[in-house]
């Protein structure tokens, strides 16, 4: 935004649609209320800057004794985790968090993009303008009623209906061995699979939406059927935004903390099985927090915190790179 | 609209300006003693109504990291501070309060009565008895067919001094739990499910069937969850009770700091796994209004509030520890002076 | 490869019908969540569950007065910092954002919106709670107001850009000074959007759970002091949710039921501005 007074002679002479009529001189003083706008609107930018600034600062400085204290290389492998030790071995937290988000992605993925692609190519337009509202609802349910209704809900048809059908079918897979007791990977990784279905659907949604119609039109011109002008056409051009509508959701799933507490079991161990109980990072720092005596400990979980807030960064960024990508033009990334 | 506005925020002043009145003092920590803490603090604010104790159980592990770190006028934890966590809080008293027991609670459709020897019992927690017909589990109790259920194992998530107390007994009764997970309020499980506070291993239990697990008794009592039937070291097989708890203090001498373990004690009828909890406050409070009342509720607890214990299946004080915290109390200060000097 | 036209068309109805039943599979949780909410919580909602304190262990009634209002009270303490912070950003970005700094600092707000909320929790811990000594109302703000930055950054740049350029001209070519333009005319006319994009915020820090594990604690009384621990339905609903008792577990689903009213609410009440105020 420039004030008439900075504009070149020549563009106000244009805007005023008079050719060759000098402007104004401009005013002397210095305008004090605007200047001080113009700061105030800086300071506030800034204090975003200063807020990532102070986060990213505070987890390191509390952090960064504890890794280097074990070494990051250990800290990342070693599946001990031993505070009154000072052993801390980070990897049962990580395992759980990446086989909670896979399985949610497994279940996830196929049931958000049929749904995108039921909404935007195959169903009448009112029937999604109808649907986007129970999406929304499920966006915006809290994390911790998703936990409730986990305990009380999903968890016993898990432990007495799902896992043991699980185990009678496919029980030779290690995945699916071990005494069911609904508590466990499985159940924060469906629980999950339903938090971040929104996400994933609403991003599909709208990237969906941006591929031209006469993509679509050519393909069934040529006598494509819908399915196969979706897959041809449609898909091929949308695929680095749907990719970066999973990035996202995945990056959703990573970061979640109460409904994943209340259900993964709480239990630093790496198991195979999806029935075995486990742990993930946000349900570590949140279950340790406010017990960890001593800078390690407190450092140790601190770090955790920041190898996630990296690890969901990279995701976010990556993922609105490739939906801004796939917007602007037919999938260059080979996703 | 704005006269809405006015009234609002002038509703609002004034309950600000009226709860600026009322003492609100913060406290932190076990879960163990919370149902008989909770009432206790609900009858004293009935008593004074200006004094309003809001405590969390966020178990004792916060309670001792909280206190230390100064964010709460109170903490409370079952597990005695380390030496090395006393020297990152100066200055901090131990004061037990009362007595418990933890004891095992298990969740097997038709078996209400249960005997677990100490071993058998560390065997569980190891991860090396994983079925409910185990012959070790079979053996002491012949008069029950136990199922083939497999057993899961609860524990805590959290910091907690009922950890503690649990660990310290498996300490002592196998070598193989000293040698390798230990004692403390947070050890390394080889197996199980974690639940978080006393009420998160509870819930476990209840909603998992085979599953076993460690709790204080007013938690299994509130929760209709039989008890197990534990031997203890005198080989007599005992269930916690008001006075099998009682029992296991009376062979101790208390000293004088309070830090002191009384599981596994000898005695024909003492439960094994009794321990005091205790509240955690600075000798010397600095704020005077904080200070002057909590010392005096403390007080109250250890004289009124004794009578609450048995009815929530606690173990009230030896009078001979009621008395010695009498004297701990009058030399504790506030700003400085000691306010309980002439009490009595 | 040549298939039938029949098997084309076949596999054109499987698929059609495989992504409708994406639909269903994908309502189902959702029917249960609030079928389950809206029953089991129904019961207990009475006007002392909406005013009274929690009951002591054991006891029956009690409420979740405090709960609500501690909930509102600490929003709005994230509120009154995270608003003008994010807002204010949002127009900065708008309207002086095209530089070096301006990509940074969207750059930023980005990537402040994956923060997981446990993390911005334990950052609060460290700077608000140990200095102050205290848990309390202002550091649960504090931790919720950074969640809430980044989407109204986000949301406040795009609005602005949306007002005509032409109003903006119009103003400032009848001598509006630059800032009188900003307040009065621009935001103004964003001002519906940024209003329900302030309510959809506000929503979302109101179903936050974690970041309030550690700032605010929980209180079982009345607190209107914004430097000690309060209560929250969200923390509320955790406890109640763990617990062994089975009145707790009632209570946690019409505390559930209570907060999802909250919440739909000020998201529909966002929603319907929008429409309203269309431009």
């Amino acid at each position: 935004m420039e004030s008439p007074s900075s504009l070149p002679a020549s563009d106000l002479t244009l805007a005023a649609g008079e050719p060759g009529r000098a402007p104004e001189a401009a005013p002397a003083r210095v305008n004090l209320p605007d200047r001080a706008w113009a700061v105030l609107l800086t300071a506030l930018g800034l204090g975003v800057l200063l807020v990532a600034a102070v986060i990213v600062g505070e987890l390191w400085r509390i952090g960064a004794p504890a890794i280097s204290h074990t070494g990051l290389k250990d800290f990342v492998t070693r599946s001990t985790w031993d505070p009154t030790r000072d052993i801390f071995g980070a990897a049962p937290y990580i395992y759980g968090t990446l086989v909670t988000s896979a399985v949610a992605l497994v279940i996830a993925l196929p049931i958000s993009i049929g749904l995108a692609l039921f909404l935007t190519e195959m169903a009448p337009p009112s029937v999604r303008s109808v649907v986007t509202f129970p999406i929304a609802l499920l966006a915006g349910i809290p994390s911790v009623v998703y936990g409730l209704w986990g305990l009380f809900v999903l968890v016993p048809v898990l432990r007495n209906r799902a896992e043991p059908f699980l185990q009678r079918t496919l029980g030779f897979l290690p995945l699916f061995q071990g005494a069911p007791i609904g508590l466990g990977y499985l159940a924060a990784g469906v629980i999950l699979a339903i938090m971040i279905l929104p996400t994933i659907t609403s991003i599909s949604i709208e990237v969906l939406q941006t591929v031209p119609g006469s993509l679509r039109e050519a393909a069934l011109a040529l006598g494509a059927t819908r399915w196969e002008a979706i897959r041809l056409a449609v898909v091929p051009y949308a695929r680095a935004g749907i990719v970066g509508a999973t990035m996202l959701g995945l990056g959703r799933a990573l970061g979640e903390t109460m409904a994943v507490t209340m259900l993964i079991g709480n239990s630093p161990t790496i198991r195979a099985s999806l029935f075995a109980p486990g742990y993930s990072l946000p349900a570590v720092i949140a279950n340790e927090f406010a017990e960890a005596t001593g800078a390690l400990h407190t450092g140790a979980l601190a770090a955790l915190g920041l190898l996630l807030f990296a690890v969901t960064v990279l995701l976010n960024v990556v993922a609105r790179l490739l939906v801004r990508l796939s917007r602007r033009g037919p999938a260059r990334v080979r996703a | 609209m704005k006269k809405t506005i006015l009234i609002a925020g002038l509703a609002l002043a004034i309950s600000g300006a009226a709860s600026a009145d009322k003492l609100l003092i913060n406290g932190a920590g076990a879960t163990f003693p919370f149902p008989l803490y909770s009432k206790w603090f609900s009858e004293y604010n009935k008593s004074f109504p200006d004094v309003r104790i809001n405590y969390q159980s966020i178990g004792s592990g916060g309670g001792i990291k909280q206190i230390t770190e100064r964010t709460v006028d109170f903490g409370a934890s079952d597990a005695p501070l380390t030496d090395e966590q006393m020297a990152k809080a100066e200055g901090i008293q131990h004061i037990p309060t009362v007595m418990g027991a933890v004891v095992v609670v298990w969740n097997l459709p038709g078996v209400d009565e249960l005997r677990i020897a100490p071993e058998t019992l560390a065997g569980i927690y190891l991860g090396k008895i994983t079925k409910w017909n185990d012959p070790a589990l079979q053996k002491d109790n012949a008069s029950l067919k136990l199922p083939a259920t497999a057993i899961t194992v609860a524990h805590r998530s959290d910091g907690s001094g009922t950890t503690n107390i649990f660990t310290d007994f498996l300490s002592k009764v196998s070598p193989e739990w000293k040698a390798g997970p230990g004692k403390g309020t947070s050890v390394n499980w080889p197996a199980g499910l974690g639940g978080k506070g006393n009420e998160g291993v509870t819930g476990v239990v209840k909603q998992t069937e085979g599953a076993i697990g460690y709790v204080e008794l007013a938690y299994a009592d509130q929760n209709k969850l039989p008890t197990a039937t534990l031997r203890n070291h005198d080989g007599q097989w005992v269930k916690a009770s008001m006075e099998s708890v009682s029992a296991a203090a009376a062979g101790t001498a208390m000293p004088d700091d309070y830090r002191v373990s009384i599981t596994d004690q000898p005695g024909p009828k003492t439960y094994p796994i009794a321990a005091f909890t205790y509240l955690l406050v600075y000798r010397d409070q600095q704020d005077v209004a904080k200070g002057d009342a909590l010392l005096k509720f403390i007080w109250w607890a250890e004289h009124d509030g004794q009578k609450d214990a048995a009815a929530l299946d606690y173990a009230p004080l030896p009078g001979s520890v009621v008395h010695k915290v009498e004297q701990t109390l009058k030399r504790m200060t506030v700003n400085g002076k000691p306010v309980l000097a002439s009490s009595k | 490869m040549m298939r039938s036209v029949r098997g084309r068309r076949a596999v054109n109805r499987a698929m059609t019908a495989l992504c409708g039943l994406a639909l269903l599979i994908a309502l189902v949780p959702l029917a249960s969540l609030l079928w389950l909410v809206v029953s089991r919580g129904l019961a207990g909602l009475s006007f002392d569950f909406f005013t009274a304190l929690p009951a002591p262990v054991g006891e029956q009634g009690g409420g979740v007065g405090n709960a609500i209002a501690g909930t509102l009270y600490i929003v709005g303490i994230a509120c009154l910092i995270g608003v003008p912070l994010g807002v204010g950003a949002g127009v900065y970005l708008a309207e002086r954002g095209e530089s070096r700094l301006g990509d940074a600092i969207r750059f930023t707000a980005e990537v402040l919106s994956g923060v997981p909320s446990i993390v911005v929790g334990i950052v609060a811990y460290g700077l608000v709670v140990l200095p102050m000594r205290s848990f309390s109302a202002i550091a649960g703000g504090v931790a919720l107001s950074v969640l809430m930055v980044p989407t109204l950054a986000r949301s406040t740049e795009e609005l602005v850009r949306l007002v005509p350029q032409s109003l903006r001209e119009a103003s400032l070519a009848l001598g509006v000074s630059q800032w009188r333009t900003s307040l009065k005319v621009v935001l103004r006319t964003a001002l519906g959007g940024i209003v329900t994009a302030i309510l959809l915020a506000v929503a979302r820090a109101a179903g936050e759970t974690a970041p309030l594990l550690f700032t605010s604690l929980n209180n079982q009384y009345w607190n209107w002091r914004a430097g000690e621990p309060t209560a929250s339905l969200t923390v509320q609903i955790f406890n109640y949710a763990v617990a062994p008792y089975k009145d707790w577990h009632d209570k946690a689903w019409s505390a559930a039921l209570v907060l999802l009213l909250l919440i739909g609410t000020l998201s529909l009440a966002g929603r319907l501005l929008s429409r309203n105020r269309f431009r």
